[in-house]
This record gives structure tokens, C-alpha cells and sequence, in this order.
């Protein structure tokens, strides 16, 4: 520990020198301004090109303007869910990189979307579901039939190397996907719904959907949140874990189960969102350092900017028409997952 | 050929084929599992003959393919269920010989050319040519599922070289790009008007069921090449498994046979892809379970290629099986279902193992 900071009046008990704090306060200020920036962005551009001051004026100043209804009514709630959405994957991939200590951890390369997906297809398929609203609970159940399955495999073995774990999530998602073929492929009708459903996307959800689901998500925040202390304590090992005072299952169950209400939850409302789970934590870490608590609240707040930054693009390169989020951050995030894997110590976590 | 002990004590009985030009030698328990798979999967490919829409006899059969039967029984044995079952037979033993090509130069039993990321890149070249270009065309869709998987294993190759080849690093790039694709597919496959969508999604579930003489004669004419190229280069193969240092003193020249055994990997994957659609798993699998069944040391590629024969007319016959009790169902999705329960469960006994060797 540095004098300074035994001087300054608030003892510091990271062993981090007062030289770090305006360079922390600026990661933090850096990270509000991007998502305040996107959030202004993604209410700026959509696929009617309304000018900046149309867009102010229509924010500051609600009336029955075209202009505000655009912006207060479809872009405003998509927004909004994106913010929603950003947050519990980021968190969730922070959560699930954390607990397996696997770098290259993310809900959707493990399993969780494919999970999702093969619920909803039993639903159409099977069960004659159709609607937004009937697909939510599959979804949820699916997705969190996945995450727990996963995680499971992956914690079998005593030294579960992180491409064991990923291999576990392609292998599973291959199996379900080719149950999922199985049930489109022998029925039209199922095929049709289904195939625009698998495509992450914030544009197609409703108000209603989203009210359901909120309580999840917050809850997994919550429970996120509270567990990022222990985290930091599992980070050292089990042994070392247990030997500080923290109940190692305890955190692994209650984290399993903040995984499984964030994946789950915004896999059901967008049909699984890919990458930004897995790209958000390890930048974050490069600008916090590796303290659970600051990985978790950064990655709430920059996960939310990536997606949303993504939508935007989404909405710009093929105007008119729009490409789902979803496709933008796997096509973002695949050359990110080759970049980790190119560097030196891809599994120093 | 003899069986002998011979001058050199291997520590297992081993088959010798002697000519003035060659010498080979093969473990005598690796060449009666392999004659025996091979017999199995001719056996199941056989009864699958028999079934379908129109049931047919033991006598039926054996008269059209003597050339004895009517008009109607014998186009339906020799021309529609034929090239049907010949194909189960030689595309499993491609894919068992692709998977060990792969799974020994990469040294990881989990770098088979599916896992990598082949099939989504035909996959991906397939839908673009049917669904933008809006050709059905067989050769076209061929030729695009050859160029889209060699253009894709190859990008896999140079995103994952960095002084060196590591299994860990190619299997994680190959699920990145595979991912990437993935989306691209959905993507065109949601703009996409729905009979060619759904005629996407039957191509894209691999299917034998498509195959006839007229494109199953090409692919056996380039398939004796690359298993001609894969016999004369399986010792090299094997040397190079101790380490390519080992390899060269040994006299294997390591470049070019690399590059060649590359190419003849490639290809069987291609030529199985072209015709029936991607067939996933097999390659995987096939070379794995061989090895436990002849208990060798490393990965066999005669034995890979008669389980993969097993194993590929097991499903045929189980999806004609299906198809009578239930629904037709292409036979990619039976080995894409079984094979991944399979890799779930080599995954979870792999990390028990203290070490991990997918590393």
C-alpha cells in the first residue's frame, strides 16, 4: 500500500496508487459518454431519414408531430429494450467467463440460443404455438434448459479446458439445431414462422413481451451485482475460495441462476443475440483490471453501446430495408473471438 | 502377404504385403476390425434395398441385380435405391478418411474438417448460388459447395497460423467463422422466398437420398484418386504424427507431403458435400471410435474409413427404418443428433481425464 493513500484520509484497500484514480474516474466517464452517444444514435438514425433538429425538437417537445411520434413510439421503446437487452448480456457473459474462469465463454457460443430455439420450434412445431407472446415461455424454458446443461457438462471434469467447454456449446447447439431442422423441415407452416425467429432482433418485440420479462432480468442483475464480490474470491481457485469464507457453490448456484434469467430472458425476447456477451467483458477488463465487482457494472454499461452502435449499423447498410442486430454482432464479434485466440495467452484469465 | 513376427518384434501380429517396388505393413487386428466393418456397413447398405415407399423381397432384389426382374422392380433397385446405397458405403469411407487426415496432421482428435468449419462455408456458398443467383442446378450447386469449403478451410488455416498450427487455436477460429456464416445464412434465408428457403433447408440437412448414377459416377472416379494419394502417403502421415522434426528423420519429405494430404482431405469432404449435402459428425467420430476398436496407437486411416462406412449405411438404414415408422428423415440429421451426443460425451470423459488434451 502507498503512503499517499494512507494519507489521503480513505485507506485503499485494492493496493491501487492514487496515480490510477483520475485514469479510473476517465473509463468510467468514457464509459457513460458512449452509451449516452449511442442512445442519442440510435434515436437519431432509423429507416426515416428525419434530420437531427427533426429528432430533438420531437424528443424535448412531444406533440403529434411525425417526427415525435417516430421517435417517442418506435424508436424510443426499441432503444430502450436495446439498453435492457445490452445490459443482461453483457452481464451474463461477464457472470458466465467469470464462474467457469474460460475466457472465451458467451450464452450464445455455449448453447443457449440454440436451446431457445429448439423450445420455440416444439412449441410451433408440436404444440400449434403461434405469437409473440407464447413463444416468451418456451423460450425462457429452453434457454434455461441449455445454460444449465452446458454448465454441467462443462463442470464434469475437474480441469475443464475453455475449448472443452466451447465444444460442449457447438455440439449442443448442433444437436438441437438438427432436432429444430427435423420438426421445420417436416412442416411448412413451422418452417416459415420459425426461420425469421432465430434471427436476433430488438425491432419485432412488444411492449408486453418486454413488462414480462423485465422482472427476470432485473432480478439477475441484482443477484449479478451481489455476487461480484464472491467472484473475485472464486477467481483465486476453490481451495482459496472456500479458505476466505466464500461458499464456492453458493456463488456457482446463484450465478448459474443470474445466467440463466439474463441469456434466458433476452434470448426469449430477441431470439438470441450472439458475441456481445463474449466481446463486452474482456474489453472492459483491459480498461478496469480485473476486479469482478468493476467488470460487472462496466459491462452493463458498455454492452448496452455495443448493441446499440450494432442495430444502428444494422438500420444503415441496406437501406431501406434493415439487418437484424443479431447478424451485425456475429459478423462484429467472430473476428474479435480470432483475435483472442491469436494472442499469446488466450486463456489467461 | 504374410503373417509373421517377422525380424522386428512390433509387440502385435502384423499382416506384411511385399512387392520389388513397396513394403507395407499393417496390425493384423486393425485389418480384421476394418474387413469387418467394411462387412457390416455392405450388410446394412444391402437390407436398405429393401425398403422404402415400394417394399421389396430377397428374391425381387437378387433378380434385378442379376438383370432377371421386370422393367419396374429393376429401375428401382439398379437406378433409384443402387446408387442410393453404394454412396452410403463410399461417402462414410470419404468422411472417415478426411476426419483422420485432419485429426493427425492437427493432432487433436477434434480437428475434423466439420468442426473447422467446411460445411458451413459449402453451406454458405450453396445458399448464395440458390437463393441470390436462384440456380438449382446440380453441377452449379456442386461446384459452389467445393469452392465454398476450400475458400472457408482455407481462411480458417490463416486466421489460425501463428508460427505454427496449434488444434486449439484452429477448432476456436473455425467455430468464429462458422458462426459468422451461420448468421450470413439466416440472414438470406429470411429475405428469401419460402419454397427456395425450405429447398435450402433440405439441402442443407443432408440427404443420400438425391444421389443417382449420373453425379455418384464422377465423385467414384476422383475418390480412387484421393484414396490411391492417401495410401501412398499414409506412412508419411504417420511419421509425421511423432513431430515433424521426428517426420524428416525419418526422410518424409514434411511440405509437400502436408500439402498434398491437405488437399486429399479437403476433397473428400468436397465431393461428399457436393453430392449429398453436408453429412456432419462422421469424420469426426469415425477415426476415434476406429482407433478404440483396433486399439491402435495413433489414428488409422484404413480403419477410419471402414467405420465410416459403418457408421454412415447404420444411418442410411435407420432413416429408411424411421421413415416407415415415422417421417423421412434425411440422414444428415441422424448423424449431426448421434454425433454430437457422441462429442458431448468424448468432451466430458476428455476433461475428467486429468490433463485435457484439447488444449
Amino acid at each position: 500500500m502507498h503512503s499517499t493513500a494512507l494519507s489521503s484520509g480513505t485507506p485503499r484497500t485494492d493496493g491501487v496508487s492514487d496515480a490510477s484514480v483520475p485514469r479510473r474516474s476517465a473509463v468510467w466517464g468514457l464509459l457513460l459518454a458512449a452509451l449516452l452517444l449511442s442512445f442519442l444514435l440510435s434515436l437519431a438514425v432509423g429507416a426515416n431519414p428525419l434530420s437531427v433538429g427533426q429528432v430533438w425538437k420531437g424528443l424535448v417537445d412531444p406533440d403529434t408531430s411525425e417526427a415525435s411520434i417516430i421517435v417517442w413510439t418506435e424508436r424510443m421503446p426499441r432503444t430502450l429494450l436495446g439498453i435492457a437487452i445490452g445490459m443482461a448480456l453483457g452481464v451474463a457473459g461477464a457472470l458466465i467467463q467469470a464462474l467457469t474462469r474460460n475466457p472465451l465463454a458467451d450464452p450464445g457460443i455455449l448453447g443457449v440460443n440454440a436451446g431457445a430455439g429448439f423450445a420455440v420450434t416444439i412449441g410451433v412445431g408440436l404444440f400449434g404455438l403461434s405469437g409473440m407472446t407464447g413463444y416468451i415461455w418456451w423460450a425462457f424454458l429452453g434457454a434455461a434448459g441449455a445454460t444449465v446443461l452446458v454448465y454441467v457438462i462443462g463442470s464434469l471434469g475437474r480441469n475443464t479446458s475453455p475449448v472443452t467447454m466451447v465444444l460442449a456449446g457447438v455440439a449442443l447447439s448442433a444437436v438441437l439445431g438438427g432436432l429444430s431442422t427435423f420438426l421445420t423441415l417436416i412442416d411448412e407452416t413451422t418452417f416459415e414462422s420459425i426461420r425469421a425467429w432465430g434471427v436476433g432482433s430488438i425491432a419485432r418485440v412488444r411492449v408486453d413481451d418486454v413488462m414480462t420479462v423485465l422482472p427476470f432480468l432485473l432480478l439477475g442483475l441484482a443477484l449479478a451485482v451481489g455476487l461480484a464480490g464472491s467472484l473475485n474470491a472464486v477467481a483465486l481457485g476453490d481451495d482459496l475460495a472456500a479458505s476466505l469464507g466464500t461458499s464456492v457453490m453458493r456463488t456457482r448456484v446463484l450465478g448459474v441462476l443470474a445466467i440463466t434469467l439474463l441469456a434466458g430472458g433476452a434470448t426469449a425476447l430477441t431470439g438470441g443475440i450472439g458475441f456481445v456477451g463474449l466481446m463486452v467483458p474482456h474489453v472492459v477488463r483491459w480498461m478496469t483490471g480485473p476486479d469482478q465487482r468493476r467488470i460487472i457494472i462496466g459491462s452493463a454499461l458498455a454492452a448496452p453501446s455495443l448493441l446499440l452502435v450494432s442495430d444502428v449499423v444494422g438500420r444503415i447498410v441496406v437501406r431501406p430495408g434493415e439487418i437484424e442486430v443479431g447478424i451485425v454482432t456475429a459478423v462484429i464479434g467472430a473476428p474479435v473471438l480470432i483475435a483472442l485466440v491469436r494472442r499469446r495467452k488466450a486463456s489467461g484469465l | 502377404m504374410t503373417v509373421s513376427p517377422g525380424i522386428i518384434d512390433f509387440g502385435y501380429r502384423v499382416l506384411r504385403a511385399r512387392t520389388a517396388f513397396s513394403s507395407s505393413r499393417i496390425a493384423l487386428r486393425t485389418a480384421v476390425v476394418s474387413a469387418a466393418l467394411f462387412a457390416v456397413a455392405v450388410g446394412f447398405a444391402f437390407v436398405a434395398l429393401f425398403l422404402g415407399d415400394y417394399p421389396l423381397s430377397l428374391q425381387d432384389v437378387a433378380s434385378a441385380m442379376s438383370g432377371r426382374a421386370e422393367e419396374f422392380v429393376s429401375m428401382v433397385v439398379i437406378q433409384w435405391r443402387l446408387p442410393v446405397a453404394v454412396s452410403a458405403v463410399l461417402f462414410g469411407a470419404l468422411l472417415g478418411i478426411g476426419g483422420a487426415i485432419f485429426q493427425s496432421l492437427t493432432r487433436n482428435p477434434l480437428g475434423s474438417p466439420d468442426v473447422i468449419g467446411f460445411d458451413a462455408g459449402a453451406y454458405t456458398a450453396v445458399v448464395v448460388v440458390m437463393l441470390a443467383a436462384g440456380s438449382q442446378h446440380a453441377w452449379s450447386i456442386a461446384g459452389a459447395a467445393i469452392g465454398g469449403g476450400l475458400l472457408t478451410a482455407l481462411v480458417v488455416y490463416l486466421f489460425a497460423y501463428r508460427r505454427g498450427m496449434q488444434g486449439f487455436r484452429l477448432i476456436v477460429v473455425g467455430i468464429a467463422v462458422s458462426a459468422t456464416l451461420g448468421s450470413v445464412n439466416s440472414y438470406l434465408i429470411t429475405r428469401a422466398d419460402l419454397d427456395d428457403a425450405m429447398q435450402v433447408g433440405f439441402w442443407g440437412a443432408g440427404s443420400l437420398s438425391r444421389v443417382t448414377w449420373s453425379t455418384l459416377v464422377p465423385v467414384i472416379a476422383i475418390s480412387l484418386a484421393v484414396i490411391a494419394t492417401t495410401i501412398l502417403l499414409a506412412p508419411a502421415l504417420r511419421s509425421m504424427e511423432l513431430g515433424d522434426d521426428m517426420a524428416v528423420s525419418h526422410g518424409t519429405r514434411v511440405g509437400g507431403a502436408r500439402a498434398a494430404l491437405l488437399v486429399a482431405g479437403v476433397a473428400t469432404t468436397a465431393l461428399v458435400t457436393a453430392a449429398a449435402g453436408p453429412i456432419g459428425f462422421i469424420a469426426l467420430a469415425a477415426p476415434q471410435l476406429a482407433r478404440r476398436l483396433t486399439r491402435s496407437p495413433g489414428v488409422s486411416v484404413l480403419a477410419a474409413a471402414a467405420m465410416g462406412s459403418a457408421l454412415l449405411s447404420a444411418a442410411h438404414l435407420l432413416s429408411h427404418v424411421l421413415a416407415i415408422v415415422f417421417r423421412p428423415v434425411p440422414v444428415g440429421l441422424i448423424t449431426v443428433c448421434i454425433g454430437g451426443i457422441y462429442l458431448i460425451v468424448l468432451l466430458i470423459r476428455e476433461s475428467r481425464s486429468r490433463s485435457g488434451a484439447a488444449r
